[in-house]
């Protein structure tokens, strides 16, 4: 009947804009981001031509059971042919068209992993360390290193039985009081390394993921599109004991003059907290110790 | 008929002397197959239940964000216990309880080749998994580094790793053993006139399990002997400070790790080579290729393992090596799931419960195949990598993969052991809650995955929110359904109408042969049957217009 065609036709239509809408929809997502770097753009273009692949196998597939199950019922009068039960042609073309299509998909896969393990022409190193439960930066040439652990909010709002609905913590386990700062339009390369057990450090808009290894250094870079400035969030990605949940990474990217300045500003305190000689003596003079000096050398001396 | 009556001459014979003692010396001492083969079962029954619960937890953790009911570190140890409970306790322990029942009547054998070592190995388990389950009243609690229990973690574990550790050295010296039995009575034990190409496929997936299990159970002993080690002893296996290195410990566990989860499978594929062609009344689609198929998974389990460890900051050349075997082991998989398909091509099928598991699991598991494809494409894995995209995967192909096996085979072959028919629409209803439940818990797990949440936590971001509630419905309603299974089971034995031989109108194979339930020891004297190339088996209707 020409309806129940234009009905169907309109209900695929609908669902297919559905699936495509759906994505903004962070609540009811159904796949991965596209991200904001180059390599997450090439993770996900891999990533949906695998499921496209798979999708049209299963369609067959699929289609070939579901034809057996309705149509080869004993209850329609269905009469088995026992003389099927062999083909050595068939088993050797169900082997090599898989075959094929798998030669096909290893290509682009092989290019992006060989894309992903090349760190040459790094502009900005920093070393990430791994703590149980948080995480610690290191920007290597500038003297700047900082710990970003869990923010309050989200710290009070996770106890047990806390009472506090997530919902009214902003970005609930998903901040933390000092994020990774780094600019866009940058090759960035992480060295990773771990103070105690194996964490990962893993932020999904950036496509990278890296176990960090107490003991040992993993690389992994990335580089922010220019225009993708803004702050991206991801979690440890690998069980490190009791808060493995409770140890998120925030990055904030900048433009590269904002870097700078950033950069300059936290150089800054890092010079003034490292340097108290150089401010004047404080007013209040504090009682001399009671103990003779001597006992005290004595001491030391063991 | 003339094999009833030889069958039935032997049972005058030995009745008097039947060597069934009564009670519960029976079960302590028994060396019969079926005795141990329900050992294992209801044991393996137990455990799922057991395992069940704690996935319970876990999934009403996870209903809400927030966190509600347990401590992050016990939410921890619920999935390590988890993981372990249902791998070694339920999965394994129901494939060998159904190898145990069917391999000896299958291949026209008395019983297994080593009953004594087959009681041993049974009874291993109960004082294994009570060690096991013991270690969470000790002070410390359980296990909480994960199923896979990678150092330095899990040697931050307290009184409790010494008992996981020998508990885990007890279960594999069972599977051992086991796996020595069942080579040895399908190398020796066969009767005259069955070479191993006309065995059934449920015994050829067993024979290839039973060498991976000797393979690899050493390899996990040795993996957990050195974290003993390295806590108790002052090794550093797996400490960079004493030179050694956390991740070797990775190699050396998937060097286990992998081939363990085609032990989980391959026993499923088998009996689902039974199940199809049986409600199909056709015989299975390329035998040979499915035997040569499934030799050729087990031969490529071995180059696969870190496949697992992408992440780990491996060189070039290894992950691009591992990325191409794991999409090659893809292939021989493949042409099962067709092998399979086209056995039902030109059928004649009907839909009991056991088909309707086979069914599921032939769909199910093909999706669960699927994301392990993906999976396998490593820059596409670095954002799948611990994540629930990964639990979705291996849940698809443990539950409605290896799980609904085990349910397909029991429905397949509990007349023959009881003697009664079951309730099939209470076993259809277990079927039907079952495959829409599973697809509501396991499903929206892809979705978490690829929209960025990590594995093993216990509370997560509000954006997971939506999902992880359905999930977590799917959950309760699974669990729920599960407990008509004992049910159905209990009350079969207990009574239902008289089971033929034949059983199901398709059925082919020696075990059809025997009464149901057969005698306490079923062919002293070798099956009288030929081997009919027409149906590629020994064939009960041939035989009995002979």
């Amino acid at each position: 009947m020409v309806t129940h065609t234009a009905s169907a036709f309109r209900l695929v239509a609908a669902l297919a804009a559905t699936v495509w809408a759906v994505p903004a929809m962070a609540d009811k997502a159904l796949n991965m981001p596209v991200g904001v770097t180059e390599l997450s753009v090439k993770i996900y273009n891999l990533h949906m031509l695998i499921f496209w692949v798979c999708v049209a196998i299963a369609l067959v597939v699929f289609a070939a059971m579901i034809w057996s199950i309705v149509v080869f019922r004993k209850s329609r009068g269905a009469v088995a042919d026992t003389k099927l039960t062999h083909s050595t042609k068939v088993e050797i073309v169900w082997s090599t068209v898989p075959l094929i299509i798998l030669v096909v998909m290893a290509v682009p896969a092989a290019r992006t992993l060989i894309d992903i393990e090349d760190t040459r022409g790094s502009e900005l190193s920093i070393k990430v360390t791994g703590y149980q439960w948080k995480w610690h930066y290191e920007y290597l040439d500038s003297g700047v290193s900082f710990f970003s652990t869990l923010a309050r909010s989200s710290n009070a709002a996770r106890q047990l039985g806390s009472g506090i609905d997530p919902n009214t913590v902003p970005n609930y386990l998903l901040e933390v009081d000092n994020p990774l700062v780094v600019p866009a339009g940058t090759k960035v390369r992480l060295l990773l390394t771990s103070n105690d057990v194996i964490h990962a450090w893993w932020v999904p808009a950036f496509g990278m993921k890296k176990d960090a290894i107490p003991g040992f250094v993993n690389e992994l870079w990335f580089r922010v599109d220019e225009n993708k400035t803004g702050t991206y969030r991801g979690q440890c990605a690998e069980l490190c004991g009791r808060d493995h949940g409770y140890m998120p990474i925030v990055v904030e990217v900048k433009n590269p003059a904002d870097f700078e300045a950033w950069l300059g500003a936290k150089q800054d305190e890092a010079r003034q907290a490292a340097a108290p000689a150089a401010n004047p003596a404080p007013t209040v003079q504090l009682p001399a110790p009671a103990e003779p000096a001597s006992a005290r050398t004595t001491a030391q001396a063991n | 008929m003339a094999i009833q009556h030889a069958q039935a001459d032997t049972d005058a014979a030995h009745s008097h002397h039947d060597g069934k003692p009564a009670g519960i010396k029976r079960w302590l001492f028994t060396t019969n197959h079926k005795d141990i083969g329900t050992l294992y079962l209801l044991f393996a029954c137990v455990m799922f239940f057991v395992g069940g619960a704690m996935a319970m937890v876990i999934r009403a953790e996870l209903f809400q964000p927030g966190l509600q009911i347990v401590d992050p570190g016990f939410f921890n140890t619920m999935t390590t216990m988890h993981a372990l409970i249902m791998i070694f306790g339920a999965v394994m322990p129901a494939f060998v309880g159904l190898a145990n029942w069917m391999i000896p009547m299958q291949l026209g054998a008395p019983d297994m080749a080593l009953p004594r070592m087959n009681n041993y190995s049974f009874w291993i388990l109960p004082f294994a998994f009570t060690l096991l389950l013991l270690t969470l009243v000790m002070p410390g609690g359980g296990p909480a580094g994960g199923w896979t229990l990678y150092p330095p973690l899990s040697l931050q574990a307290g009184d409790n790793l010494p008992f996981t550790i020998f508990a885990i050295h007890l279960m594999g010296a069972s599977s051992i053993m086991g796996a020595i039995n069942v080579i040895v009575t399908i190398m020796n034990m066969r009767m005259k006139g069955m070479s191993l190409l006309h065995m059934p496929l449920f015994c050829w997936t067993w024979l290839i399990t039973a060498y991976l299990l000797i393979a690899v159970m050493p390899v996990l002993a040795a993996a957990v002997t050195m974290l003993l080690t390295d806590h108790f002893f002052g090794t550093t296996f797996f400490s960079a400070a004493g030179g050694g290195d956390p991740v070797m410990f990775q190699h050396i566990f998937w060097f286990f790790g992998h081939p363990e989860v085609y032990i989980l499978i391959l026993p499923a594929f088998g009996i689902v080579s039974e199940v199809i062609p049986t409600f199909s009344r056709k015989p299975l689609f390329g035998y040979g290729a499915m035997v040569y198929v499934s030799a050729s998974i087990a031969f490529l389990s071995f180059v696969v393992w870190a496949h697992h460890m992408f992440t780990v900051g491996m060189p070039l050349a290894g992950q691009l090596f591992f990325m191409l075997s794991t999409m090659l082991i893809a292939v021989p998989t493949g042409v099962k799931v067709f092998n399979w398909t086209t056995t039902m091509w030109k059928g004649s099928l009907s839909f009991e419960p056991p088909m309707l598991f086979a069914l599921a699991f032939l769909f199910l598991f093909t999706i669960g195949g699927f994301s392990g494809l993906m999976l396998a494409i490593v820059p596409a894995d670095f954002q799948y990598h611990d994540t629930y995209f990964v639990v979705a995967h291996f849940h698809y192909v443990l539950v409605p993969g290896a799980v609904f096996g085990i349910m397909a085979g029991v429905y397949y072959w509990l007349p023959k052991w009881t003697g009664h028919m079951y309730d099939m629409k209470l076993a259809t209803w277990h079927f039907w809650l079952s495959a829409i439940f599973v697809n509501v818990l396991f499903f929206p797990q892809h979705f978490l995955g690829l929209a960025g949440m990590p594995r093993r936590i216990p509370d997560y971001a509000v954006q997971f929110a939506d999902w992880n509630m359905w999930s977590s419905i799917g959950a309760f309603g699974f669990g729920l359904a599960q407990l008509l299974f004992p049910y159905v089971i209990w009350k079969c034995v207990k009574g239902g109408a008289k089971a033929t031989n034949d059983v199901w109108e398709g059925s082919h194979g020696l075990e059809w042969l025997l009464p149901s339930p057969p005698p306490y020891h079923s062919w002293n004297e070798p099956p009288q049957v030929k081997w009919t190339e027409e149906w590629g088996e020994f064939d009960v209707h041939a035989a009995q217009t002979k």
